[in-house]
């Protein structure tokens, strides 16, 4: 069985969505802001060979390392997938997260 | 004159194979030590990329793992193009086959996401609709409405909180929770945008892509998830400039 969406409830939504917009344009007008990125926050997003660095470190090759726990994995908690397969009943969590609306 | 372009190749990417034998520099003094700079900053230049092209991946596993990390990656994988800034598009593949990170399967998707924030940025301009002309249609015609989608637009499923783990990382977001994420990525003007996506919205947006009507879409949408919002998804895609054409076939 599929739904049918009917045309009042499309063009309801549109609606709402333009006068949503029309809000939220006006107040999103931004200006190019210098020197203000909070630490740590990537805004180098053209990625790498965009600036010129120096390459004055060393490599370090290791043919063996041991992964220690260095980075903010251990900060979260996820429970893992068991195989690699998608996590089962996750879409009824995800409802739980979003946004009001 | 001895050396050969794959001889020099296979020991730049090669740490452990000795320096080619005949190279010398311009005075024709044996140059085995230029090698070694020269070979020490291939490998430190692409560890660089893969750090500045990463960051997330860079944080959640450390400095130093990941810098050992890209050592072998960029030993298997070298540039197939002198521009950098599309360097490691294999990347998440790789972190999904890595054996020692096979414990944060999240990994690869949070690479895919960076990725794709990065062929965003770099995507063809798009001139965006003006909502106006939306609103200028016959509302009772708005189901047959197709669209087309700027290049920068693209859309991202996994069944990790991949735009949480990035939000937590790069944007002090608060804790990601065990959930599945859908994302789009926008780019309403010179820097990409990843969003969470709404139940459905992936579906959605999928079909219009696909040149679904606007009608088709919403019903795919709602078959999939009941509580779509159909309003706020297109209020997303207006805002982040997404749209790129409106038409109504007649």
């Amino acid at each position: 069985m599929s739904t049918t969406v009917k045309t009042l409830a499309v063009a309801g939504a549109v609606a709402a969505a333009l006068s949503a917009h029309a809000t939220t344009a006006t107040a999103a007008e931004k200006e190019k802001c210098y020197g203000v990125s909070l630490a740590g926050q990537n805004d180098c997003a053209a990625g790498p060979g965009t600036t010129c660095a120096g390459t004055s470190t060393v490599d370090y090759q290791g043919n063996a390392w041991k992964l220690v726990d260095a980075g903010t994995c251990v900060d979260m908690e996820l429970p893992a997938l068991a195989d690699g397969t998608p996590r089962v009943g996750s879409l009824e969590v995800l409802e739980r997260d979003l946004p009001a609306s | 004159m001895s050396v050969t372009q794959s001889d020099f190749r296979g020991a730049i990417m090669d740490g452990g194979k000795d320096r080619p034998e005949g190279l010398s520099d311009a005075k024709g003094h044996p140059a085995g030590r230029r090698f070694d700079v020269y070979r020490n900053n291939v490998a430190v230049s692409l560890t660089d990329a893969l750090a500045t092209g990463f960051p997330t991946i860079a944080k959640l596993i450390g400095t130093e793992n990941f810098n050992a990390i890209a050592g072998v990656f960029l030993r298997q994988s070298p540039p197939s193009s002198p521009m950098m800034m599309h360097y490691g598009e294999g990347f998440p593949e790789f972190l999904e086959g890595f054996e020692p990170l096979a414990h944060l399967g999240y990994l690869a998707d949070v690479a895919r996401l960076e990725l794709a924030m990065r062929r965003a940025y770099h995507a063809a301009d798009a001139e965006p609709i003006n909502p106006d002309a939306l609103s200028a249609l016959p509302p009772e015609r708005l189901t047959e409405l197709v669209m087309t989608f700027a290049p920068a637009v693209s859309l991202l499923r996994s069944p990790w909180p991949i735009h949480a783990i990035w939000a937590f990382n790069m944007q002090d977001g608060p804790k990601p929770q065990g959930i599945s994420q859908d994302v789009i990525i926008l780019r309403p003007g010179f820097d990409p945008e990843p969003h969470a996506l709404n139940a459905g919205a992936y579906e959605f947006i999928t079909a219009l892509m696909a040149g679904g009507t606007l009608g088709a879409a919403a019903a795919v949408a709602t078959d999939d998830a009941p509580n779509f919002d159909l309003s706020a998804t297109l209020g997303l895609l207006l805002t982040g400039n997404a749209l790129n054409s409106i038409d109504l076939p007649s």
